[in-house]
């Protein structure tokens, strides 16, 4: 029997790989943020894991809002990225430590 | 004899999970968005496998449709030495994996405690309707629009602020582009548009 148990481990389970993706790979701003928007699905399992199980709908109404703020913070996130490429011909993070104009 | 719905659960679980792994450990870039879009659909094989198929589908349009291919784009678009971003991978391998190990250990228990003991105690069966004869997108229609409005209103305008953040972020005007400019146009008169040269015989012009 597939209970909730399961679907939170799944959800622990890939937000860990998210968190353990920003720990390693911390140069590359790109493989940071898909491991943001894995940790922000592993919270969307969660919400809608809950949702069901408890009989309540409003979850996934949260899980609604969770998915639009992660795409507004990828777009945002990828246009930095872009700016910040073109001002410097190279994208690696430790090197944003200067933020001038 | 296993039923459907645990085989169900534990091929798109795992495809899931070796996918978020995947995308951590790619050395191409773009095999890491390439698997981001599998974890993404796995993940959205749940939310039916729960019941939750509104969520599925916005998941597919919004993550595979849009953001996803956001990624490819300027994954192919950024012309970098991708080897050379990740030095440094297995200096933090060992803490990482320690850090990652704990925080795994820790939520799964606290999940199995909350799920067993907890507010949501087991045993209810899946049942993302909230009602016994509407269908998932109806429950939360009748929510959204009525209850969350505000909230619904709110995220649309987070979007909006995203659209254009992204805009002035990424625009710049190339020097040397000639543009029409209609308001420079319309405002010239005789008197700036034109000179009257009186020219004397046999002298022409200089400039």
């Amino acid at each position: 029997m597939i209970g909730l148990t399961n679907y939170l481990t799944v959800a622990a389970i890939l937000f860990t790989i998210g968190v353990f993706g920003i720990f390693v790979n911390r140069k590359n701003v790109i493989i940071i943020l898909m491991s943001i928007e894995l940790i922000l699905l592993a919270v969307n399992i969660n919400l809608v894991a809950f949702s069901v199980f408890l009989h309540d709908v409003v979850g996934q109404i949260f899980a609604m809002f969770v998915l639009t703020v992660a795409a507004a913070e990828a777009a945002v996130g990828l246009a930095i990225l872009v700016t910040f490429f073109r001002n410097r011909g190279d994208i690696a993070v430790d090197d944003a430590s200067v933020m001038k104009g | 004899m296993i039923p459907l719905q645990a085989i169900a659960f534990y091929l798109m679980a795992t495809t899931t999970i070796l996918a978020g792994l995947a995308v951590v450990f790619a050395r191409n870039p773009v095999h890491s968005v390439l698997f981001l879009i599998t974890a993404f659909f796995s993940a959205a094989g749940l939310f039916v496998l729960m019941g939750a198929e509104f969520l599925a589908m916005l998941l597919i349009v919004v993550y595979v449709g849009a953001v996803a291919v956001l990624f490819l784009f300027v994954v192919m678009m950024l012309d970098v030495d991708f080897t050379q971003l990740r030095e440094g991978f297995s200096r933090y391998l060992p803490i990482g994996g320690a850090v990652a190990g704990l925080l795994t250990i820790e939520m799964i228990i606290v999940a199995t405690t909350v799920a067993t003991q907890g507010a949501a105690k087991a045993g209810a069966a899946p049942n993302a309707s909230g009602g016994a004869d509407v269908t998932n997108a109806e429950a939360i229609g009748r929510v959204l629009y009525t209850d969350y409005v505000y909230f619904f209103q709110a995220a649309g305008m987070v979007l909006l602020v995203a659209m254009i953040g992204a805009i002035v972020l990424t625009l710049r005007h190339k020097p040397g582009v000639k543009r029409q400019n209609i308001t420079a146009q319309n405002a010239r008169t005789p008197a700036t548009g034109m000179t009257i040269v009186d020219i004397k015989p046999g002298e022409g012009i200089s400039e």
